[in-house]
């Protein structure tokens, strides 16, 4: 894949053009900032310090993933902090009790609990017709309140997880650590996915004009439950990487998640009332959020910062995408006025 | 085309369907027989039962009462997936297409060709488009977005779908009344090669000189009943519209000459760079003036910078002799200007919102007391303008979206006419509205100056200028370069001076 020749390149650009060009944007803005910083603090390009961007990174990025599949559809999943929480606290609590447990049985039990919650969300969402920022707002709270419950005040320590299991959280390929491998793998398994097949195009035709998905016959009410099932089995896979990451967990896990994230989705290109947006696009969006973040704490500028950069990015994408619009507005409507008479 | 339909089967028979919606009767007697390779037109004032028609087609209602057959076999449409899978395909006015889908794609949302792996196959989706596109004889591209795409060319899209089902019934509901004369042109292009491939094309439209140029047959509708059907060439536009309206509608523009007293509006050298330049005219009390153009000319243009929407780079706008300020329609209106714009849906009604809460929208600040809104107040205007337009509605509070074209017009002109304005600005009176309604804004509009009020109309339809207009002006690439007085105007002076075809007229 050295050789990209130049029609191949404008094909690309022709076929997704704003979003290529999106995805492009970030990678470069990525580059910037960590060119940047690196210059002021030779460290930030250090390997421990590019892992602990990749690791950084990698948690909300697999939650983008997610949360892109619904918000694609015109919904929204708010809950994913919650289900983090409570699906690493769960499955510490299950090696707490059962200590030969293998490593593999507990993301598969994060997982089933995420996708329990999720498939609720949705089965809420499109049976009631409730809106899905109400219905996962509730999930928000009850999630967590059932978590606290669980919880009850103790913590899941370190010496209670199987080595086998945080493993994952902190051992590298290469150089490139476990967790970055895992979700980039999930993020282009997802990715393709939603390029390819029937079901995942139906998710952005819902997302786009509803009325007109549900008239052409697209099974939207199990399209958006299955976005939102993937969308919680993949923040319940989260809680368990979560633990595996800090091998400890209280009531408090993962909490706020949400916000990061849909800020991770909105800077990656995702339209936030649905329709269009890559799942790459939303986990560059994380690595860009995060290593800002980063390059703060290595510029040694107050933390404060970190929040308001965020939000002042968050400006900064959804001006873009406002401009984009615009400008494509006015070259349509041009376009319009030659050829229009009487 | 003369005996087409006594060879062949009848594609589509609809008998004697009925619908009622709880004590509405909006269909007492549906009938209309569809043979394959025609192009039929189904007319009707609005509220005929015309739609209800449609959607029984379509699978999204089902009749009460009465048989379908299809290909002469009894069928019943529950759904809209029914009618499609059995080759029906609706075409409507304003397609709903997927904005952030490819053309490809909206074409084939849900079925898209798949290869090995159930992955869809790109190549071949591309390659069906082409196809559909080809057998249209339209170019379109299949990777570009569908937002952006023109009305006219989402239609297109539409009908590419329908052929891709191989649907042998269309139904095209008003297809034309957001189209210009070349995008019609190109539709009826399209209708023709549909025609010739054997399809059998339904055509809802309410221009009758469109229903000559492209249909056979013409089944009429009055009041949710079937009139008659007849092949075009044994009818007259009289005929139609005298079954349409079930009596003679003797004068469909009732200008009755009007005394012009003094100027109530003086547009001086008002110019909006790239927009339009040097633009100067007035209009009197008890005059309409007319400005046409062709689209693009600019006469929305210069008429949304007269009342203030946009803000004019250069020039002056005066009512009854005071200046108002640049970029104000407070000002204007305050002034006793109204606007009526052309696209009621986006500009002239909050769609969501009451039939009351529509009508007392501008006149807010009379309704008030101690800065409190009286609802009585809004009511008894709403009422009393509703009543006076003769305004077809169920309850007053309902959504104005539930209103039919003509009687959503109504309500915009009720909203306006409820300040008592001196100059009123209307664009494109009655654009998408039936005939009975429009005979109606019109001598309502007749009324208005003969009641000493200074009218501004644009429109795109040659016979209501030529019909309504005291004075014509015509711009032409944002200029006025004529202005001809009701008896110098005709469709041929009008379309010269706006054309820029010289020959004596432009000024």
């Amino acid at each position: 894949m050295t050789v990209i020749t130049a029609p191949l390149v404008r094909r690309m650009f022709r076929a997704e053009g704003l979003l290529r060009a999106r995805e492009l944007a970030i990678v470069i803005a990525i580059l910037v900032v960590f060119v940047a910083t690196t210059i002021n603090n030779h460290a930030f390009a250090e390997a421990h310090s590019v892992q602990q961007l990749l690791t950084g990174a990698s948690l909300i990025a697999l939650l983008a993933v997610g949360e892109t599949l619904v918000i694609v559809t015109r919904n929204v999943d708010l809950s994913v902090g919650s289900v983090v929480g409570l699906s690493a606290y769960v499955v510490g609590d299950v090696f707490v009790h059962h200590p030969h447990t293998p490593a593999f049985v507990g993301f598969l039990l994060g997982t089933a609990i995420g996708a329990v919650v999720g498939a609720i969300n949705g089965l809420i969402t499109t049976i009631a017709r409730v809106p899905s920022l109400v219905v996962t707002l509730a999930s928000l709270y009850i999630v967590r309140g059932i978590d606290a419950r669980i919880v009850n005040g103790k913590r899941i320590d370190p010496v209670n997880v199987p080595h086998a299991f945080t493993e994952v959280g902190y051992k590298t390929v290469l150089g490139i650590p476990y967790l970055a491998i895992i979700v980039a793998v999930i993020v282009f398994v997802v990715g393709y996915a939603m390029r390819t097949f029937r079901s995942s195009r139906d998710l952005y035709a819902i997302g786009s004009n509803p009325e007109a998905a549900t008239l052409a016959g697209v099974p939207a009410g199990r399209r958006v439950v299955s976005a939102f099932t993937i969308s919680g089995a993949l923040a319940g896979f989260g809680g368990a990487l979560f633990l595996a990451e800090f091998a400890t967990v209280d009531a408090t896990g993962g909490t706020g998640y949400e916000l990061s994230v849909i800020a991770a989705v909105v800077v990656g290109g995702v339209a936030i009332f649905g329709g269009s947006g890559t799942v790459l696009g939303a986990a560059l969006g994380a690595v860009l959020l995060n290593t800002i973040n980063q390059a703060l704490v290595a510029s040694r500028i107050s933390s404060f910062w970190n929040q308001a950069v965020a939000g002042a990015l968050l400006l900064a994408a959804i001006a873009f995408d406002r401009w984009v619009g615009l400008r494509v507005n006015r070259r349509m409507q041009t376009a319009e006025g030659a050829h229009r008479d009487v | 085309m003369p005996a087409v339909h006594d060879l062949a089967e009848p594609r589509l028979v609809l008998e004697q369907a009925t619908k009622s919606f709880g004590s509405v009767r909006a269909l007492v007697d549906g009938s209309v027989t569809l043979y394959p390779g025609e192009v039929h037109a189904l007319l009707g004032e609005n509220g005929a039962g015309k739609s209800t028609l449609v959607k029984i087609l379509a699978g999204v209602h089902q009749a009460d009462s009465g048989r379908m057959l299809l290909g002469g076999e009894p069928v019943s449409f529950t759904s809209p997936a029914d009618s499609r899978a059995a080759g029906v395909s609706i075409i409507y006015q304003e397609p709903t297409l997927f904005p952030d889908l490819t053309v490809a794609e909206n074409i084939f949302v849900g079925r898209q060709p798949r290869k090995r792996g159930r992955r869809i196959d790109q190549a071949r989706m591309r390659r069906g488009a082409l196809d559909a596109f080809a057998r249209l004889g339209v170019h379109l591209d299949p990777n570009r977005p569908a937002r952006g795409l023109s009305v006219a060319d989402q239609q297109i899209v539409e009908i590419a779908k329908a052929i891709s089902f191989n649907a042998n019934v269309i139904v095209m509901d008003e297809p034309t009344a957001a189209l210009t004369t070349v995008e019609v042109a190109r539709l009826f292009d399209v209708t023709r090669a549909l025609r010739e491939q054997g399809a059998a094309v339904l055509f809802i439209s309410h221009r009758l000189e469109e229903v000559f140029a492209i249909c056979q047959r013409v089944t009429v509708m009055r009041d949710g009943k079937f009139v008659r059907t007849a092949p075009i060439d044994e009818l007259t536009v009289d005929d139609i519209i005298r079954a349409m309206v079930g009596r003679d509608l003797d004068e469909l523009f009732p200008k009755t000459p009007t005394e012009a007293a003094d100027v109530a509006l003086e547009v001086s050298n008002l110019s909006r760079a790239g927009v339009f330049d040097d633009v100067s005219f007035t209009v009197r009390r008890g005059e309409i003036v007319a400005l046409a153009g062709l689209v693009g000319a600019g006469r929305t243009e210069v008429a949304r910078a007269a009342f203030g929407i946009d803000r004019r780079d250069a020039g002056e706008v005066r009512v009854a002799g005071t200046a108002l300020p640049n970029g104000s329609p407070r000002a204007a209106m305050a002034a006793g200007v109204a606007f009526v714009p052309e696209d009621r849906r986006q500009q002239g009604l909050v769609m969501d919102m009451g039939i009351d809460h529509n009508v007392a929208l501008p006149s807010l600040s009379r309704l008030r007391r101690g800065g409190l809104i009286r609802r009585s107040a809004e009511r008894r205007l709403a009422n009393d303008w509703a009543g006076r337009l003769q305004l077809r509605y169920g309850r007053m509070s309902s959504p104005v979206s539930t209103l039919s074209g003509g009687n959503q017009q109504k309500v915009v002109l009720a909203k306006w006419l409820a300040r008592t304005p001196t100059v009123l600005i209307i664009d494109e009176p009655t654009r998408g509205i039936d005939v009975g309604t429009k005979a109606e804004v019109h001598r309502l509009l007749d009324r208005l100056v003969a009641d000493g009020v200074a009218v501004l109309m644009i429109s795109s339809e040659l016979p209501e200028v030529l019909g309504m207009a005291d004075r014509v002006l015509v711009l032409r690439e944002g200029k006025l370069v004529a202005e001809l007085s009701r008896a110098e105007a005709t469709e041929d002076s009008i379309m010269r001076a706006a054309t820029g075809q010289a020959a004596g007229v432009a000024s």
